[in-house]
């Protein structure tokens, strides 16, 4: 058996190793890496610091592939130099490892452009898992962040870091943002859309000097101008790691040199990945090293024959939100390029599209990015665009990829992340039966990155697999794709506060009746009132607080807490009847009064008149307690039920629930107020209560489950708040508490509530009473009303007339 | 042809919010005004299905969500946005002028089917 050498674990080395696999050769594989990691996806650091992704998401291949594949492994070893005469690498240590053939696959340092002060404290770049860590160990709030370096991985490890808080500004030293992929409009667009992030962008700048005694305080800039920083992260660009190569007296220039079969100048050693410099050029971007490993593993076998050529670079900035996509050549310049160009500033949409000889040359899009997939293919496979040219910059959807997969080659690339191709996709399909995309996404690692081509590999699993399947998604609407839980945690991190903003950056801008309503919820929750409430995102009962009926009138049922009136209450009731001409009055199952068939207009002086607080019965929010009379009255009470119910409808008012919540109140076990069969229920006992959730008496009936069982009142209290802002926190929309117990289980929230940590306990108590202390009676807008016109019946002013073409 | 076009001034634009919709009542015919984030669009009140105020629904792009059972509507052509709707709704030339919404009320028409194709 040879002995093959791979110096460097990163992804060009490994995906080499795994192509030389497939082979069947007889080697035995040596693999070090300087890293203590397994092979990692590096282009998706900036998810991990985003915390988007967990570290062990973005694992290539596990310690378990290393072992199946017989790899020996050295991790966290670094080898210090080559010995070309004894064909030995010799690590740090002096240890020396002999071999037959040697891969560097060294890959890229971060440059550090040379300005005093980068070796202060809390100076740290953006390159590996380790950098990515620390970053995340000294991301706080508050913390003045600078990056210095707008380009792909400076604006992404920006987001990250603003992400957790830190107040981030990037600073640039060319006059636009990524002006190696974008032009000079592109990089405007993509500064208004990073700052319309809460970024600072400034630029240009050239930074003098760091300065901080010990610890980084500050910058100063070429010009005087000085800004503080307590964190600064250069992502100045990356230098090809060839130090190995050099050391070793073979052919270097900026990086490795390699011929087009990946051969350094000793014919024993190759070279991939980024640590190379192939015809003059050197690497930054992943998809053209997966073609180099692939041509290196040939090479290696034996099957010397296909040649590596850089194709035309593509790059997408991977900032959720922010689309920018840029391929081919953006030189206008060139001669023979025509531009096609198309901006809409309000949309913040910007096209350009480079064309030569007819054939797509080169492209930047930003903000509208629904496209690239068809221009890509444009380019890659040189589309004649003459009998295109009117629908160049909206191709419409009869050009759609989807019935063209059929016919791309086999070696077409995929997904470029990951340089997976067509070819290989399908034959995984036949090979291990996939039906479903994870499946596609687990055996292939296609769409595992930027998710670009989820898209393509949906379409070719269609096409391909008998058994296609479409997986169940539990997304919140198509208007805006994700679930609620990772809504929930992108509306928190991204510190969004109104639906349009979370529309115009996730979603598709226009929302609908599904989500709008939806996300008004949540973001009303997740910052406990403390945000830009949007009436047009509800629906009507919420936007004048009366259940709509179905002659367009409303209801009105006011708060009549524990079901407890009083004749003046009752004797108001009636008087607003007669005085209104309410044609119905009806008591409701909650032990309340419904007043139907208001008109709108009417609604705020009915309001006045009763002068009670609404009962929230037209929302998704708490409803009521329903009591009996308990130890006040009854002469089987054990507890004081009434009072209770009171208390507890006092304490949880006003606020609002995934879907409607209703409670109970019972003084003993009989159970007259039907406390089993609400959303939380509490059962008194003689010397103790029990709290019950999860309830329905609905379309479906469910008894509920014991959450916990108390000696005193407020322990019973302080336990259904517990549960209540749990619910609210983690239920779905329009999910009522028995399918939200029923989908968790009551163990696991029994954990998480009534036993969890004091602590977590009480920061849950705390989001409860920072929500109740801004909510408030909604129909205190009788007299301030949101807007002119929300009870007002508008009246037409005057008629004017005038002769125009018709 | 020229015909003299009616113009009604209805209300100054603040009136009606932006993604919301307000209803007028001119004689018998009542009207639904819409703010599509400054652009104003008015179209018959009553859905046809059962005659929900669709003054009261949640807009979505240049559509209309009707409160009660959920139909929707383009606003621009008051076409039902699924081709299983039975019925059209009638649009009207609305437009502004010093901040002031102006309809055309008698310029109210219906998208035909051979229109829309």
């Amino acid at each position: 058996m040879k002995r093959l050498v791979v110096v460097g674990n990163g992804m060009a080395g490994v995906a080499c190793v795994e192509h030389i696999l497939k082979q069947n050769p007889e080697f035995e594989i040596t693999i070090f890496g300087d890293e203590t990691h397994v092979n990692y996806n590096r282009i998706m650091l900036s998810l991990v610091l985003a915390g988007e992704k967990a570290a062990d998401e973005i694992v290539l291949n596990d310690v378990e592939w290393y072992r199946s594949n017989n790899i020996r492994t050295r991790l966290g070893v670094k080898i210090a130099r080559i010995d070309r005469n004894a064909r030995m690498v010799i690590d740090e240590e002096g240890q020396g490892t002999p071999y037959d053939k040697l891969i560097l696959a060294t890959g890229s340092n971060a440059f550090i452009p040379p300005i005093p002060g980068v070796d202060k404290e809390n100076v740290h770049v953006f390159r590996t898992l380790d950098d990515t860590h620390a970053l995340m160990a000294k991301a706080r709030k508050g913390l003045k962040t600078v990056v210095i370096g707008g380009g792909l991985l400076g604006l992404e490890a920006a987001r990250g870091l603003q992400v957790r808080g830190c107040d981030v500004t990037v600073i640039h030293l060319a006059d636009s943002l990524m002006e190696r992929q974008l032009d000079a409009t592109g990089g405007e667009y993509l500064k208004r859309r990073i700052e319309g992030l809460g970024i600072r962008v400034m630029l240009p700048r050239q930074t003098a000097a760091l300065f901080g005694n010990g610890q980084v305080d500050g910058l100063r800039f070429a010009t005087g101008e000085e800004i503080e920083a307590e964190l600064v992260v250069i992502a100045a660009g990356i230098k090809p790691n060839a130090e190995l190569g050099r050391g070793a007296g073979i052919e270097v220039n900026r990086g490795i040199v390699v011929n087009d079969f990946m051969e350094t100048s000793d014919p024993d050693i190759f070279a991939v990945g980024e640590c190379t410099e192939h015809r003059g050029q050197t690497f930054g971007l992943v998809a053209p090293l997966f073609d180099q490993a692939r041509v290196l593993a040939a090479t290696i076998t034996g099957n010397r024959g296909p040649v590596f050529s850089a194709a035309a670079p593509a790059a997408k900035l991977k900032i959720m939100g922010v689309d920018i996509f840029s391929a081919g050549s953006i030189d206008e310049k060139e001669p023979g390029v025509e531009v096609v160009r198309y901006e809409d500033p309000a949309l913040g949409a910007y096209k350009k599209l480079l064309i030569k000889d007819n054939r797509l040359h080169g492209m930047i899009l930003v903000g509208d990015v629904e496209d690239e997939q068809i221009y890509l293919d444009w380019m890659r496979s040189g589309t004649d665009l003459a009998p295109l040219r009117r629908q160049l910059l909206f191709p419409p959807a009869a050009l759609d990829l989807g019935l063209e997969v059929a016919d791309m080659p086999d070696s077409e690339t995929i997904c470029g992340c990951n340089g997976v191709r067509k070819g290989e996709i399908i034959q995984a399909i036949h090979a291990h039966g996939i039906t479903t995309m994870g499946q596609l996404k687990k055996r292939t690692k296609a769409s595992t990155s930027c998710g670009t081509c989820a898209g393509l590999c949906q379409k070719l699993l269609r096409a391909v697999a008998p058994d296609f399947q479409e997986e169940t998604k539990t997304t919140l609407c198509a208007c805006v794709p994700f679930s609620y839980e990772r809504l929930r945690e992108i509306v928190r991190g991204q510190k969004l506060k109104s639906v349009e903003e979370v529309l115009a950056i996730y979603g598709n801008r226009k929302g609908c009746e599904v989500c709008k309503p939806a996300l008004s919820y949540m973001l009303d929750m997740l910052w406990c009132g403390d945000h830009e409430e949007d009436r047009s995102a509800r629906f009507i009962n919420d936007r004048v607080h009366a259940n709509i009926q179905k002659d367009g009138t409303f209801s009105v049922v006011p708060r009549m807490r524990g079901g407890v009136t009083s004749p003046d209450e009752l004797r108001r009731i009636a008087d607003v009847a007669d005085k209104y001409q309410i044609p119905m009055v009806k008591v409701t199952g909650s032990q309340r009064i419904d007043l139907l068939g208001v008109k709108k207009a009417d609604l705020p002086a009915v309001w006045r008149d009763l002068g009670m607080p609404s009962g929230q019965a037209y929302t998704k929010g708490v409803r009521m307690v329903k009591t009996c009379v308990g130890t006040e009255f009854c002469r089987f009470g054990v507890q004081d039920s009434t009072s209770t119910g009171i208390e507890l409808e006092e304490r949880l008012e006003n606020l609002f629930t995934p879907h409607k919540f209703k409670m109970g109140v019972v003084g003993c076990p009989r159970n007259c107020a039907e406390a089993t069969v609400k959303d939380l229920g509490l059962i008194g006992q003689d010397g103790s209560w029990q709290v019950v959730v999860g309830g329905a008496a609905g379309k479906s009936v469910r008894k509920a489950d014991l959450l916990v069982t108390v000696e005193t009142r407020q322990e019973a209290l302080e336990a259904s708040e517990l549960f209540f802002q749990y619910y609210r926190e983690n239920g779905n929309y329009l999910e009522r508490s028995y399918d939200f117990v029923g989908r968790l289980g009551i163990e696991k929230i029994r954990k998480e509530t009534v036993y969890a940590p004091e602590e977590e306990k009480q920061k849950l108590l705390h989001r409860l009473r920072q929500s109740k202390a801004l909510s408030r009676d909604a129909w205190l807008e009788r007299d301030q009303p949101a807007n002119a016109t929300q009870f007002v019946q508008i009246q037409a002013m005057e008629t004017v007339r005038e002769g125009q073409l018709v | 042809m020229i015909r003299e076009r009616n113009w009604t001034k209805i209300t100054r634009i603040e009136n009606i919010p932006p993604r919301e919709g307000r209803p007028v009542k001119i004689g018998d015919l009542e009207i639904a005004i819409f703010n599509l984030n400054g652009r104003f669009l008015t179209i018959e009140n009553a859905c046809p299905h059962k005659g929900g105020p669709l003054c009261d629904g949640i807009v979505t792009g240049t559509a209309v969500v009707c409160p009660l059972h959920g139909r929707h509507f383009d606003l621009e052509t008051g076409l039902p946005v699924r081709a299983a709707e039975p019925s059209c709704l009638a649009v009207f030339p609305t437009r502004v002028e010093d901040g002031i919404i102006l309809v055309d009320i008698e310029g109210g028409h219906r998208v035909t089917e051979a229109d829309a194709a």
